[in-house]
C-alpha cells in the first residue's frame, strides 16, 4: 500500500497551478466528460477554471441543486459513472441533501464538490456557510473538507474510489475558497486501496459450496434479483447461474431491467405492487436466493412471515446487509460478479419447469383480477397501466425508463418491459418525488444512443419542474409522459383505503402544463381520448428534440395488486 | 433482554469520526452509557471504548454499521466478562472526621487537601465508585465526577494486530 504523503513525492517537475484548476485537472484524470451544477459565490475560483475546459467537460446549468444530484444520478446509473456535481456552500449545498440521501440509499456512485467559505471564516457563521460536512454525514457514504490547496488531487481521488467501489454510494468534498484560490504542485495519483475499508471481500468457496447444496437439493426455489446485478454489471453471470440452475426469478423495483422481461425463467416483480405470483407463491418456497438486495421492506411485508417456510441465501457485497432484516441461512459477503460464476460452477444442472408452470398460472390470475382492467379497459377515462403500455409498444420494450415516485412509477414499473440492462432508472429506497424530471436529463446525457422516456405524476413533475429550463438551454431531447390524474394518487389511494376516503391535501388544482412546456421551448401534446393515445405517443417519439406528454387519467384510479403495509406478502389483495 | 457490551472500535484518526459513530446508537436507539477515546497502541490508530446496554440480537448489526464507516478499521465486542474494565472517580467532599476516618478505610487516593474541602479519586468498576459515592454523600460531596470505562481484553490474542496482517495478506492477494 502506498503509505506516504503525496507532497513528499512530488518533484520539481509538478506543474504548480491554481487550486480550482487542479479540481477540474483531477476530475479529467478520473475520466469525468459531464457535471451537473450551478455556480456561486464560494464555488466561483472552479467555475473561473472551468471556463478554460468547456471542450474537454460538458457542464449542464441546472435551475436548482437537487437537480443537478438527481441528474448525475440519472448519469451514474445507465452509465455506470461516477455522476459527478459542482454546487456553492451554504443553500447551494443544503440544496442537494435530498439527492445525496437518495444516491445513499440506491447505493449510487456520486461525488458532489462544494465550496465552502475561507478557512479564515470557518465556524464563524459567514455569509452562506454551513457546516457541510456534518450535515452530510447521514446521508453520505463517506465526506471530507479539504482546507489546503495541496490536498485537493488526493481528496478528490479517494472520493471518486470510494464512490464507486464496493457498494456504492454518494461522497461530498467541501472544498474552501482559500483552497481554491492558492497554488501548489500538481500531481494525480489514483487511489487503489484504503487501509480501513475493504470494498468486496473475496466470496468465501465453502459458503459458496454450502449455498450450492442448499440450491442442488431445493424444489420450490426462487432468485430475488436485486439492484447488485446491475451495480456489479453481473447480468452475464445472473443468466448463466439461472441457466444452470432452472430457477425462476424474480426482481426487486431497482433489479429491474437486468433480466428481459420476456426471459423464460423471469416470473415478475417483488414488493407491495409486485406481481402475484412472486408474492403469492413466497410461502410456499423453499429456498430464497437473494442476489444483491436488502430485503427493504416494501419487497418483504412482514419480516416474520417472509420465506417462513424457506431458506435463505443472501449475496451481498455489504455485510451490514447481512441478517439485519431477514437472517441469512448462509450468506455470501462480496461483489456478486465475482460469487455467481463460482456458485454457477458447484451447482448440478437443474430443471424447475414444473414450478415454473405454476407461476404461469399465478400470471393467468392476475392477468384477469388486475391486468386486463388496468391495460385494456376499453372504457372510462384513459388508466395508468394503459398509458404506460401504449408508450412501451411505441418504443418496443426498449427505452431507458426514468420514472418519478408514486402511482405512475408503479405502473411503469410493472406494464413498461425491459429488453437491456441499465434501462431502469428510478427511486426505490427513499422514494423522491420530483426525481424523474432531473434524472431523465442525466439519463440521456449518460446513455445518448438510447431512447429515454420519463414517466411522472402532476405532483412529482411539479417538484422539480424547473428543470425543463435545464433541457430548454441544454436542449437534451428527453420524452416526458405526465400521466395527469389531479390528485396526489398514491396517498389518496392510501386515504381511499385505509382512511376512510378522507382527501385530506391531496386533490391538485394544476397549472397549464402545456403553457409551461411551451414557454420552455418543449414541444406538448395532451390526450383525454383513448383513441388519440396511441398517435400522439407515435407523435412524441418521432419528435426530434424534447416533448412533453400530458395524459389526462382517471382520477381515483387505484394501483393492485397491493400488499397492505407490514403484512404478509401472501396477503397481497387485488382490490 | 438487554445487556451490557464493551464495544472496542479502532479506526483512523479523523475530524468528525466520534460523530459518525455515535450517531449508528442513536438512529437504532440505543443509549450509550459510557465513550472514552484516545490513540490506541498502535501510532494513528484511535480507540474508542464503548459502552452500551442493547438486545443480544442487536448488537451484531450496530456494529457493523459501524465497521461500515469507511474510517473504521474494526470493531470487537465483549461481554463484561471478557475484559477487566476500570473507571476512575473523583469526590470533594467537605472536611470533617467522618469523612477522612472513612477515606482511610476505603484505600482511596487523596489528591488534595484543602481548609474546608478534601479531593479524593477512587478507580474501580462504576459499583464501587457508586458505592463510596453513596458512603460520602452524608458528609456533602460537592463535586462528583466520573470517567468512562477503559477495559483491557483478558484473551492473549492481540485481534487488532491479527486483523491488520489478514489486511495485508489480502491486499497481497489482489
Amino acid at each position: 500500500m502506498n503509505t506516504s504523503r503525496p507532497e513528499e513525492r512530488r518533484t520539481a517537475s509538478d506543474p504548480v497551478i491554481p487550486g480550482s484548476k487542479a479540481l477540474i485537472e483531477s476530475f479529467l484524470h478520473e475520466g469525468v466528460t459531464t457535471l451537473f451544477g450551478y455556480p456561486g459565490g464560494a464555488i466561483i475560483p472552479v467555475y473561473d477554471a472551468l471556463y478554460d475546459y468547456r471542450d474537454r467537460l460538458r457542464h449542464i446549468l441546472v435551475r436548482h441543486e437537487q437537480g443537478a444530484v438527481h441528474a448525475a444520478q440519472g448519469y451514474a446509473r445507465v452509465s455506470g459513472q461516477v455522476g459527478v456535481c459542482l454546487v456553492t456552500s451554504g443553500p447551494g449545498a443544503t440544496n442537494t441533501v435530498t439527492g445525496l440521501a437518495d444516491a445513499l440509499m440506491d447505493s449510487t456512485p456520486l461525488v458532489l464538490v462544494t465550496g465552502q467559505v475561507g478557512s479564515s471564516l470557518l465556524g464563524t457563521d459567514a455569509f452562506q456557510e454551513t457546516n457541510f460536512v456534518g450535515i452530510t454525514q447521514a446521508v453520505t457514504k463517506w465526506n471530507c473538507q479539504v482546507k489546503r490547496t495541496e490536498d485537493i488531487p488526493a481528496a478528490i481521488a479517494k472520493a471518486f474510489y470510494i464512490a464507486r467501489t464496493g457498494r456504492p454510494g454518494p461522497v461530498v468534498v467541501d472544498i474552501t475558497k482559500d483552497a481554491q484560490c492558492g497554488t501548489a504542485p500538481f500531481r494525480y495519483e489514483k487511489i487503489t486501496s484504503i487501509r480501513s475499508y475493504v470494498p468486496a471481500p473475496a466470496p468465501d468457496a465453502e459458503r459458496i459450496a454450502e449455498a450450492a447444496r442448499l440450491i442442488d437439493a431445493a424444489r420450490r426455489p426462487l432468485v430475488m434479483v436485486g439492484h447488485g446485478v446491475t451495480l456489479g454489471n453481473a447480468g452475464d453471470e445472473l443468466r448463466a447461474f439461472l441457466a444452470k440452475s432452472g430457477m425462476p426469478a424474480a426482481s426487486t423495483l431497482l433489479g429491474l431491467s437486468a433480466l428481459p422481461s420476456d426471459d423464460p425463467q423471469y416470473v415478475g416483480m417483488l414488493g407491495m405492487h409486485g406481481n402475484y405470483g412472486p408474492n403469492i407463491k413466497n410461502r410456499e418456497c423453499d429456498l430464497l436466493v437473494a442476489v444483491g438486495m436488502r430485503f427493504d421492506d416494501r419487497v418483504t411485508g412482514s419480516p416474520a412471515h417472509f420465506g417462513e417456510n424457506a431458506k435463505i441465501i443472501h449475496l451481498e457485497i455489504d455485510p451490514a446487509e447481512i441478517d439485519k432484516i431477514i437472517p441469512a441461512d448462509v450468506a455470501v459477503v462480496g461483489d456478486v460478479k465475482q460469487a455467481l460464476p463460482m456458485l454457477t460452477e458447484r451447482i448440478r444442472k437443474g430443471d424447475h419447469s414444473a414450478w415454473i408452470a405454476e407461476f404461469r398460472e399465478c400470471d393467468k390470475i392476475e392477468y384477469e383480477a388486475v391486468i386486463r382492467k388496468a391495460v385494456h379497459p376499453g372504457e372510462g377515462r384513459i388508466r395508468m397501466g394503459e398509458a404506460v403500455d401504449a408508450v412501451a409498444r411505441a418504443y418496443d420494450n426498449d427505452a431507458v425508463l426514468v420514472t418519478d415516485v408514486g402511482q405512475q412509477q408503479m405502473n411503469a414499473a410493472r406494464y413498461f418491459g425491459f429488453r437491456r440492462g441499465r434501462s431502469m432508472v428510478t427511486s426505490g429506497g427513499l422514494g423522491t418525488m420530483g426525481f424523474g424530471l432531473p434524472a431523465a436529463i442525466g439519463a440521456k446525457l449518460g446513455a445518448p444512443d438510447r431512447e429515454v422516456v420519463l414517466f411522472a405524476g402532476d405532483g412529482g413533475l411539479q417538484m422539480t419542474i424547473q428543470e425543463l429550463g435545464t433541457i430548454c438551454q441544454s436542449k437534451i431531447p428527453v420524452k416526458i409522459v405526465l400521466l395527469n390524474n389531479s390528485f396526489l394518487g398514491m396517498v389518496r389511494q392510501w386515504q381511499e383505503l385505509f382512511y376512510d376516503r378522507r382527501y385530506s391535501f391531496t386533490e391538485m388544482i394544476n397549472p397549464d402544463f402545456g403553457l409551461i412546456a411551451r414557454g420552455n421551448g418543449i414541444e406538448y401534446r395532451m390526450v383525454e381520448r383513448r383513441e388519440e393515445l396511441a398517435e400522439a405517443v407515435a407523435a412524441m417519439k418521432a419528435a426530434e428534440g424534447a416533448f412533453l406528454l400530458e395524459v389526462r387519467v382517471e382520477g381515483e384510479e387505484n394501483i393492485f395488486p397491493m400488499v397492505p403495509a407490514g403484512a404478509p406478502v401472501a396477503d397481497i389483495r387485488f382490490e | 433482554m438487554e445487556q451490557e457490551y464493551i464495544i472496542t472500535v479502532f479506526s483512523e484518526n479523523k475530524v468528525g469520526l466520534l460523530s459518525q459513530i455515535t450517531t449508528v446508537f442513536s438512529c437504532r436507539d440505543v443509549n450509550i452509557e459510557s465513550l472514552t477515546t484516545s490513540e490506541s497502541a498502535l501510532p494513528g490508530i484511535h480507540k474508542f471504548t464503548i459502552v452500551v446496554r442493547t438486545d443480544p440480537n442487536q448488537i451484531d448489526k450496530l456494529v457493523r454499521q459501524v465497521e461500515k464507516k469507511i474510517d473504521v478499521l474494526k470493531t470487537f465486542v465483549y461481554t463484561p466478562e471478557e475484559v477487566v474494565q476500570q473507571e476512575i472517580a473523583l469526590y470533594k467532599v467537605t472536611r470533617s472526621r467522618g469523612v477522612e476516618q472513612l477515606v482511610r478505610k476505603h484505600n482511596v487516593r487523596i489528591l488534595e487537601i484543602d481548609e474546608d474541602y478534601i479531593v479524593v479519586e477512587k478507580t474501580g468498576h462504576k459499583a464501587d465508585t457508586q458505592a463510596l459515592f453513596r458512603l460520602l454523600q452524608p458528609y456533602g460531596v460537592q463535586q462528583f465526577v466520573r470517567s468512562g470505562t477503559v477495559a483491557i481484553i483478558k484473551s492473549r490474542r492481540e485481534l487488532l494486530n491479527e486483523y491488520l496482517e489478514e489486511l495485508d495478506r489480502m491486499r497481497n492477494a489482489e
